[in-house]
């Protein structure tokens, strides 16, 4: 079956210093795969890459088999490449039904009407309600983002991704910064999505990774040091190593 | 917020229309107030919504009283037609400018609309065959406003005639602000960087924004000179782009009723302050920028929507 997503030697330096190098990376399918390593290990700087956030300096990346090296952002969304951000990216000023409903509207090229109220769109409205009763944020809707707690404003970061009906969402840290009870429910929504979204996440938390992970790969120095399953991950003296030796510095960034 | 936003409009045009019986010698200088009103809204609507300022609006402000002026010395004295003409004519100016305004950020945006301002300045200037230069353009006259209505000298035609259009305007952007194109604007105001990753196109948001609101800009600058029959420099000069600014920072950039406010509150204060002495003028104006950014919190609108929340925390 054609991979989700397929990069070959994907690189980008941030002037000569390589964040991620020769990167080849296969994320199946319906898979759901994380992106582990120490901190700055090139995780954050990967996503960029793969969605167009940061140009790659080199490589190809493929979505479902389509080679979508040459387009933008905004262009590898509208191809079902979607993300949310490590550190929140959201519409702060805006309430939650307005963050959620602008996805949808940008996602139907409804935002190039400026003759009919957007509140007034019965379609958007009920599609975003759904979005939100996913990420049990309704009651939550009508409140400005920035006036939410943190670990409901990690919702919100998932739940505009969502709005953009992606084919492949791309997690990075998606609960970050909240308590680990509330990182617990977070990951239980995650886990709720449809099995033919594919998910590829990045993760500190081993224990959140070796439950709902199903193929792990791990980055060092911005090269891939191995791929596997949870077990054959696990088992790697490598990769203990790797974390063992840095275990102090696993906050979030 | 939001009551104010749609409740404003009608006390504010009761009050316009009242203010005809109430002042009938002020007519020409409440015609100037929304002319004035009409050039802020359309700034506003970039800095307010879309959350990118210019330094140079003037020059579709310009470009709209040149087009006016230049189409009635040429024998197409009706002003309506003048109007569309500016509209369309400044839009087009908008929409060839995008592409380097567009780009960049705050900084760069400024210094690029702070540039095409000396540079049309200038053209303006050089092309004195078509301008008249430095002395501006005074021969010609407008016809009658759709044929019907003379402008007299009192300035009755010409109050109602800016009043229309303000209306028009106000309610077009209003309607757009609330609309999906207008969310997407705050979109880009709020958090620039997540617009792509929802697959937004935020050139061409900002594009069509420029568009429009250089448009209405040019509109307003038709406006000036068809009722006060004069085109001149000034019109597009870099004055007349900062004074629009604090403008909309007076009444409180993002509120439609509050930037009017602010055009209103802003000539008032520059009128009354400069008959007392040029000096007072300067000063006052300082103070009052400050006051309406640190006091107010976002200008005339802000300080009425906290007072607003204070008086229902209360109730
Ligand atoms: N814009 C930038 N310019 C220069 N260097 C950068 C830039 N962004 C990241 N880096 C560097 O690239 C390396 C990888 O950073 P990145 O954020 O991708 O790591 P990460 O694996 O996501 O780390 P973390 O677990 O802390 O989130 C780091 O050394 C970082 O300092
Ligand atoms: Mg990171």
């Amino acid at each position: 079956m054609t991979p989700a997503i397929e990069t070959e030697g994907l690189t980008l330096r941030y002037g000569h210093f390589t964040a991620v190098g020769d990167v080849s990376l296969r994320v199946e399918a319906g898979a759901r795969h994380a992106l582990i390593g120490p901190n700055g290990a090139g995780k954050t700087s990967l996503v960029h890459a793969l969605t167009g956030n940061v140009p790659a300096t080199a490589g190809r990346i493929r979505v479902a088999g389509q080679d979508v090296t040459a387009l933008s952002q905004a262009e590898r969304v509208r191809r079902g490449l979607a993300r949310t951000f490590q550190i929140n990216q959201l519409f702060r000023g805006l309430t939650v039904m307005e963050n959620v409903s602008l996805a949808i509207l940008e996602r139907e090229r409804k935002t190039r009407q400026f003759w009919r109220s957007f509140a007034a769109d019965r379609a958007v409205a009920e599609e975003a309600r759904e979005h939100l009763a996913f990420a049990h944020l309704e009651e939550l809707a009508d409140r400005p983002v920035r006036s939410l707690p943190y670990g409901s404003q990690r919702l919100v970061e998932i739940a505009i991704a969502l709005a953009t009906r992606p084919r492949v969402l791309v997690l990075d840290e998606p609960a970050a910064g909240v308590p680990a009870a509330q990182s617990e429910s977070i990951f239980e929504r995650i886990n709720a999505l449809p099995r033919d979204l594919t998910l590829l996440f990045v993760e500190h938390d081993m224990g959140l990774v070796f439950r709902f992970a199903e193929r792990i790969t791990v980055l060092v120095g911005g090269r891939i040091m191995t791929e596997g399953t949870p077990a054959e991950i696990q088992a790697d003296e490598r990769v203990r190593e790797v974390y063992l030796g840095r275990r102090g510095h696993h906050g979030a960034a | 917020m939001r009551l104010i936003r749609i409740g404003a409009g009608l006390p504010l045009l009761l009050a316009a229309v009242a203010s005809f019986f109430l002042f009938p010698e002020y007519l020409s200088l409440l015609n100037t107030l929304f002319i004035l009103a009409i050039f802020a809204l359309a700034y506003d609507l970039l800095q307010g919504h879309a959350g990118v300022v210019s330094l140079g609006h003037a020059v579709f402000f310009g470009m709209g009283a040149y087009t006016a002026a230049v189409l009635a010395a040429h024998g197409v004295t009706e002003p309506v037609v003048g109007l569309l003409a500016a509209l369309l004519l400044s839009g087009l100016l908008a929409l060839l400018l995008t592409r380097i305004v567009v780009v960049g950020n705050d900084l760069t945006r400024l210094l690029v609309t702070l540039g095409i301002g000396f540079l049309m300045l200038e053209a303006a200037n050089q092309a004195r065959w078509l301008t008249g230069g430095a002395d501006g353009m005074s021969d010609f006259t407008m016809g009658p406003v759709l044929g019907l209505f003379r402008f007299d000298f009192a300035g009755e035609t010409a109050f109602w005639y800016s009043l229309a259009a303000l209306v028009l305007v106000y309610a077009f952007l209003w309607r757009l602000t609330t609309s999906p194109f207008g969310l997407a604007l705050r979109g880009i105001r709020e958090n620039v960087r997540r617009m792509p990753a929802i697959g937004a196109p935020v050139r061409r948001h900002l594009a069509t924004a420029y568009t429009i609101s250089g448009g209405i800009a040019g509109l307003a600058g038709a406006l000036l000179a068809q009722t006060s029959n004069f085109a001149s420099l000034d019109m597009l000069g870099f004055e007349r782009s900062a004074e629009v600014m604090m403008m909309a920072t007076l009444g409180g950039t993002g509120s439609i009723p509050g930037v009017v406010l602010g055009a209103v509150g802003f000539s008032y204060l520059k009128d009354a302050l400069s008959a007392m002495s040029p000096k007072y003028w300067h000063l006052g104006i300082g103070l009052v920028l400050m006051l309406s950014v640190f006091v107010l919190r976002g200008g005339i609108a802000g300080g009425v929507s906290a007072l607003l929340r204070r008086l229902r925390g209360r109730g």
